[in-house]
């Protein structure tokens, strides 16, 4: 049966809240009716938003019969040089959250050279079952490989959902499996919850630049995987009394094959570490006026323990490398604090930086659109008040 | 307003305006303070096959006419006048092989001026010639199979910067006007250099410099035409290149229309938009009514050129004397929109009130151009007498 | 070499407004265009095409007014370009995308290389690019922040990844995901656009490419979108003006409160 959207004409009353609805501009009135062309994706914002229910999208309700059968939480556990990504820890936390709901076990994935602390630590952190492969092949992530044992982790553990963290390595391995398994990934989740009664995984993460949330479900088929961001989860505190199964995956030679090969692997230099995963953000725009002037700002950044940040403005200006640049085309970052200096809050800044725990703005001009969507602003020469600031940090702290 | 223009044509605006938007804005105040060659912006041009228009297909151009260079020249000088100078400076060198060359010259060099491999430049104007051009000195002696040159060529644009030189040289000083031949000289010619590079008050992306001819031996193959044509060769090709200059002048009165309806809309003062104020809406209105007057007039000079008039004098002077005038008083109430934040560098009309100027100047003065205006319409109303 | 970009029309998500009081996308007058990340991987596409010789085709997934996108991508010298529509793709996630995708890959045959952008800047997902490598169990890079060498059908190239850069190879064919700043996009040649308006653009619908219609379109989506909300909207807060000095202390307050609840 395919699927299709149906405009009930006898319930329309031509008020028009779905064409507004609609993303793709599909929804027209023709004679006082909704009327959808071809630009419609089956998206479903307009059946949701009419107040009369005259738009139904009739979809294949078939759902596979085993669904039940699927139960638990895996979580792929990344691993770096032999220590277990922070990333890992947050989503046994979040794991464990879930699992109230969902009733099942919650289970690590973890390939590596050498397991034995990592197990500990993940079964500390909320694991009540480890699958293991060890080989020195396994030292650093590689594609197929990884492919291979998570699907052996998932088809010996059969969850009902399985989680990764939405980094460079969760979102080079999650579409690759969630191919093979025929079954749903979403990308980038910021929020997880878990609904017992539909026994279904709601996840909820940004889209349209961040404009807008969506929630997904995989309703027809399993496990229900997503890669969620790193830093929005909370890692539970280990508990050393709890107690875990290790399941040794033994991954044979041909598990291990790769294609891809890793000829070198070049580390950041010390002290460029990525805004990305900063804390505390101080970044600076046009008003900065030149390079120089990001020393102010280096400043404040190193006594706040954080990053600095800057504008695409201010990275094409040649005052900073593109790495610190915010922003569409640049960064997203989601620090706990994002000080904006001499940045006027162009929408293609805000949607690198909104997800902010709390934006705070400096600027001259009063009418800069970052006073609008900032938690507490400040109209000031910022040439005075970042000094001001400095000298009144290195005050408090004698 | 619908000129009807082909989709060509729009296509190379819609192109000129992408390369506008996304290369030419962010540079040109620093290549204005700096007076710097736009060397990377030119490669872009070129790469987007926009020095192609010109050329004749048979050399590795598009073959488009003079309608389609204005609207590029126009579309350029909307962003930065500077740039656009260069980029029509340009066509204007490499103008005299097309319209004169012989075979061997359009093989030898329009192939690599489409590419944009080389540049090319005009050299008619010396230091005690300029509206009187006939009054140049520079010579060129002929000795066997060579023309040896002597002599200093003034404010040529792209000087330093071509590869080609178009260049007017008296053959037979005792001819006068009569005595003038055209000749292609190439940079790296022995005996050929440059003075510096000038300091100008607007257009100062575009490079100006001085030729200089020191017994400069250039092959009796780069004699375009005949000995003595020199001066109708130099005047075919500037009246061809008149409306694209008209263009340009369109195109920074244009830019700055564009910045002073951008400014009043956001302005506030008294509590209200100042567009809000008829005052300014009456200046904006006769700036974008005298805008689309020049650049109507722009267009059907390009036009009557594309549909192969045998005489446009008048018409390319009519449309060169009318869009500069327009460019100067535009953009000078451009800044008088802007207010104070106008007269700083900070905002980018002061930059095109300065580029406006030497519209009103190059390629024949306004008082040329009106003298040339003035001969047309006696000498047509004579033969209507008859 | 024949090289396959895989390109995404969207809207241009920095018009996008929402409308406040209902929560929906304002999407009048919101300009299509290609996804900004594609035009990397295209860039990198006629690059290698330029250096080594071959071609290289445009393709997207999308409704009919995604040929726009395919005419840019020949007015920037791709030699020719596939739409594949066909109302069953309607609604596709990244699973039937990727799915359809590889089934054109598989249908052109002889492609040697797979370059698709990091992600697209509506859905967000950067899941396609892997998707089509697993289909045609085919090696894979992706977050490639530079393509160093081509040769001897072996791909060099440097992973951004956390934490630094990997030199990493495997052989062709394969499918590889590009950053931004790879590399930076040619402008559109004017020979271009004239030869990108006067194409003709191949299109290929569902039983073109040999599918059922429960691999395709919302159908073959395990995925689907139950809600779309406006992300609590963090309106405007306390503004302050005052001396350096006095405000200075303010925002000392908030920015030491908080760093010492961390």
């Amino acid at each position: 049966m395919t699927a299709r959207i149906e405009i009930r004409p006898e319930v329309c009353t031509g008020c028009g809240v779905c064409v507004s609805a609609c993303p793709f501009g599909a929804i027209s009135l023709v004679d006082g009716i909704a009327t959808v062309s071809d630009a419609c994706t089956l998206c479903g914002a307009c059946e949701a938003s009419c107040p009369f229910s005259a738009i139904i999208i009739r979809r294949d309700k078939e759902k596979a019969d085993d669904l039940g059968s699927w139960s638990g939480i895996l979580v792929y556990a990344e691993q770096r040089e032999g220590k277990v990504d922070h990333s890992a820890l947050e989503l046994l936390g979040a794991a464990r959250s879930l699992s109230e709901a969902e009733g099942g076990a919650v289970s690590a994935a973890l390939f590596t050279d050498d397991g034995s602390e990592a197990c500990r630590q993940l079964v500390e952190h909320g694991a009540d079952r480890v699958f293991l492969a060890e080989s020195p092949a396994l030292h650093h992530y590689s594609t197929e490989p990884s492919t291979r044992l998570l699907l052996a982790a998932v088809r010996r553990a059969r969850p009902s959902v399985v989680l990764a963290a939405a980094t460079t390595t969760g979102r080079d391995l999650m579409p690759r499996v969630a191919k093979v398994l025929c079954t749903g990934l979403t990308a980038d989740c910021t929020g997880l919850e878990y609904d017992p009664v539909k026994n279904l995984l709601l996840q909820t993460r940004p889209a349209f630049g961040g404009n807008i949330m969506a929630t997904i479900v995989c309703e027809r088929t399993r496990p229900q995987m997503a890669t969620v961001r790193p830093r929005v989860m909370k890692a539970l505190a280990p508990d050393p009394s709890r107690r875990g199964e290790i399941i040794d995956l033994r991954p044979s030679p041909a598990d291990l094959e790769s294609r891809a090969r890793l000829r070198e692997f070049i580390p950041l230099e010390e002290g460029a570490a990525d805004i990305a995963e900063a804390q505390v953000i101080v970044s600076g725009g046009r008003g900065l006026k030149s390079g120089e002037n990001f020393r102010m700002l280096d400043e404040l950044a190193s006594l706040l323990g954080g990053s600095v940040g800057a504008s695409r403005a201010a990275v094409d200006s040649g005052w900073m490398p593109y790495p610190h640049q915010v922003g569409q085309t640049g960064k997203t970052v989601q620090p706990k604090i994002y000080l904006a200096c001499g940045i006027s809050g162009a929408v293609q800044h805000r949607v690198g930086m909104q997800s902010s725990d709390r934006i705070y703005a400096v600027n001259r001009d009063p009418t800069a659109p970052i006073f609008g969507f900032c938690d507490e602003g400040f109209v000031a020469d910022l040439f005075e008040l970042l000094p001001a600031l400095a000298r009144e940090i290195r005050r408090r702290r004698g | 307003m619908d000129y009807g223009l082909s989709e060509d044509i729009l296509s190379i605006r819609e192109l000129c305006a992408d390369i506008a938007r996304r290369h030419i804005r962010p540079v040109r105040e620093e290549l204005d303070r700096e007076n710097r060659f736009p060397h990377e912006v030119m490669k872009i041009l070129a790469d987007s096959d926009l020095l192609r228009i010109y050329i004749p297909e048979a050399y590795g151009g598009l073959g488009m006419g003079s309608l389609a260079l204005c609207v590029a020249a126009e579309e350029l000088s909307r962003a930065c006048a500077g740039i656009a100078t260069t980029y029509a400076a340009n066509a204007l060198g490499a103008m005299p092989v097309i319209l004169f060359g012989s075979e061997d010259q359009k093989s030898r060099y329009l192939p690599v001026l489409a590419s944009g491999e080389k540049l090319a430049a005009f050299a008619l104007t010396e230091p005690d010639a300029g509206s009187d051009a006939g009054g140049i000195r520079t010579r060129a002696a002929r000795h066997g199979d060579a023309y040896v040159l002597n002599g200093t060529k003034q404010w040529i644009t792209n000087g330093g910067e071509a590869g080609v030189y178009t260049v007017i040289a008296l053959t037979d000083p005792d001819r006068g006007a009569r005595g003038a031949s055209a000749f292609i000289v190439e940079d790296g010619t022995p005996g050929f250099s440059y003075g510096k590079k000038e300091d100008k008050m607007g257009i100062r992306a575009s490079a100006t410099r001085e030729l200089i001819f020191e017994d400069c031996s250039v092959p009796a193959a780069n004699l375009i035409a005949r000995e003595g044509m020199g001066f109708m060769v130099a005047m075919k090709t500037l009246d061809n290149s008149r409306p694209g200059v008209a263009a340009q002048a369109v195109g920074i009165a244009q830019g700055a229309l564009d910045e002073a309806l951008a400014y009043a809309a956001q302005r506030k003062q008294f509590g209200q938009r100042i567009d809000s104020f008829q005052g300014i809406q009456f200046m904006l209105a006769d700036m974008a009514t005298s805008i689309e007057a020049a650049r109507a007039l722009a267009y059907s000079a390009a036009r009557m050129i594309d549909s192969g008039a045998k005489r446009f004098e008048k018409e390319a002077a009519m449309a060169k004397v009318f869009a500069s005038d327009v460019a100067m008083r535009v953009t000078t109430d451009a800044v008088q929109i802007l207010g104070g934040y106008g007269y700083m560098k900070d905002y980018p009309v002061e930059k095109m009130m300065r580029d406006a100027k030497i519209t009103q100047i190059y390629e024949g003065t306004n008082q040329i151009q009106r003298s040339v205006i003035a001969a047309a319409l006696i000498r047509e109303a004579a033969s209507r007498e008859k | 070499m024949r090289i396959l970009a895989a390109l995404k029309q969207v809207p241009d998500t920095s018009e996008v407004r929402i409308d406040p009081e209902r929560g929906t996308l304002i999407r009048d007058g919101v300009p299509s265009i290609m996804n900004p990340f594609d035009a990397y991987a295209l860039e990198e596409g006629l690059r290698w095409r330029d250096a080594l010789g071959g071609e290289v085709i445009a393709i997207t997934m999308g409704p009919p007014q995604a040929e726009a996108i395919l005419r840019e991508a020949i007015s920037m010298g791709a030699d020719s370009a596939i739409l594949l529509s066909d109302r069953s793709f309607a609604g596709a996630d990244t699973w039937a995308t990727s799915h359809t995708l590889a089934a054109a890959v598989r249908k052109i045959g002889g492609i040697d290389l797979v370059l698709t952008g990091k992600q697209a800047i509506d859905g967000d997902t950067a899941q396609t690019g892997p998707g089509i490598a697993a289909s045609l169990d085919w090696p894979q890079l992706t977050f490639v922040g530079k393509v160093r060498e081509i040769a001897d059908s072996v791909i060099v190239a440097e992973r951004d990844v956390e934490g630094g850069v990997e030199i990493v190879e495997c052989p062709l064919p394969a499918v590889i995901s590009i950053l931004k700043d790879a590399n930076s996009p040619r402008m559109p040649s004017l020979r271009g656009k004239m030869k990108a308006r006067s194409a003709v653009i191949t299109c290929w619908g569902r039983a073109d490419l040999g599918l059922t219609e429960e691999e395709t379109g919302l159908d073959g989506s395990p995925t689907r979108v139950v809600r779309i909300a406006t992300p609590e909207a963090r309106s405007g807060g306390a503004v302050h003006t005052g001396t350096a000095d006095e405000m200075a202390v303010v925002l000392a307050d908030l920015l030491l409160g908080k760093e010492a609840g961390r």
